[in-house]
């Protein structure tokens, strides 16, 4: 019973949460704070804050914690599974019908008009990193690690990966003492 | 290869500090630019599709490339190495770091990460504009992203549905232009 609890609210929060991850945060703490009382208010401010100090995806570091926690290993993998399966599945078929179909002026089309979009999409996320970065670290530093970044990436073809770890080790090691 | 496979996606996973957006552009890292399994236009079109479907992006996308590689174990096993590290760390070591991740030095080590991220999105909105003005011509090409823009920022609209918009035109797009020229051509 508690599996199909744990199945049934995973998969409600995030097929509603349109628009990724971050979407169904609200969601998720609705039917896990809310509803079914799995976690305290506090504990799952506590728990966002922990996830988002972590890599990856957020909205399955919420599922396989709240999973384990209420139902074990096995309500780790079936939070996880409501969370990820049925849009995976749904984004595999309708690729596989656009990549069957790709020489026709149906699809070259498609392919075309949606370049503005993603331009647009990754313009929006940018400013708004910047913007994080801004309140956070302040100007003068957001921009010397974009500087340094951009050449990193783009000139000296490095790593993303390395560029990350490298940040991080700036951000531990020289930001603190800066203010 | 699976290798390629569960190590493209494990970076990405292990690397892509600040949710979802940040694990795109090193996705797509692995994808195109290291493993070249598909070019960059592809994937804007999985990109694309995926903005359009509900759910975290970066699993879908995941489970598509295991998918494209190796079929429906390839899909299990690009989405295991992509969430399963983080997904252990924040089982285990949850009392252990959470004190941590209210520590100053936590913070300003992921703060800083942040304009890298911001910088490798920017990245890669340029190579997608350049994709957008090279098809559709330099003057349609920014204008239809400052539409776009416009249209997520000022109106606040769903991207998802932006997308399907833009989808929806695309798919007439080559027969109109057709249409459009004939009259053209006729009228001359």
């Amino acid at each position: 019973m508690i599996f199909v609890s744990i199945f049934l609210s995973f998969l409600v929060a995030n097929l509603l949460g349109y628009g990724g991850g971050p979407a169904s945060i609200p969601l998720m703490y609705e039917e896990i704070v809310n509803r079914y009382n799995w976690l305290s208010n506090t504990e799952f401010s506590n728990m966002l804050a922990f996830a988002n100090a972590l890599p990856g995806p957020i909205a399955t570091k919420i599922a396989a914690y709240v999973g384990f926690g209420v139902g074990g290993w096995g309500g780790f993998f079936i939070a996880l599974l409501a969370t990820i399966l049925p849009s995976a599945i749904a984004l595999i078929f309708l690729l596989k019908i656009m990549r069957k179909h790709q020489d026709s002026v149906i699809v070259k089309g498609m392919t075309l008009l949606v370049q503005p979009v993603i331009t647009a999409l990754m313009l929006v996320l940018t400013f708004e990193m910047f913007q994080d970065s801004y309140h956070s670290i302040g100007i003068i530093q957001s921009g010397v690690i974009a500087l340094v970044a951009f050449l990193l990436l783009q000139k000296w073809k490095v790593h993303p990966a390395f560029v990350i770890i490298l940040a991080f080790l700036y951000g531990g090691l020289i930001v603190p003492h800066l203010s | 290869m699976y290798k390629d496979l569960i190590l493209g996606m494990l970076r990405a996973g292990i690397f892509g500090f600040g949710g979802g957006p940040s694990v795109i552009p090193l996705i797509r890292h692995e994808a195109v630019t290291k493993y070249k399994w598909m070019d960059n236009e592809e994937f804007g079109d999985v990109l694309a599709i995926a903005n359009t479907l509900p759910g975290p992006i970066a699993t879908k996308i995941a489970a598509y490339l295991g998918y494209r590689q190796k079929g429906t174990v390839g899909a299990i096993v690009g989405v295991l190495a992509h969430i399963l590290p983080t997904c252990l760390a924040m089982v285990f070591l949850f009392s252990f770091i959470s004190i941590l991740s209210h520590s100053p030095i936590i913070t300003s080590m992921i703060s800083a990460v942040v304009p890298v991220i911001a910088v490798m999105l920017g990245l890669m909105a340029y190579e997608f504009g350049e994709k957008a003005m090279k098809g559709l011509g330099i003057y349609v090409g920014i204008g239809l992203t400052i539409v776009c823009l416009i249209l997520l920022q000022t109106f606040s609209i769903h991207p998802g549905i932006v997308v399907l918009v833009f989808l929806t035109y695309g798919a007439f797009h080559f027969k109109l232009k057709e249409k459009f020229i004939h009259k053209k051509e006729r009228g001359q």
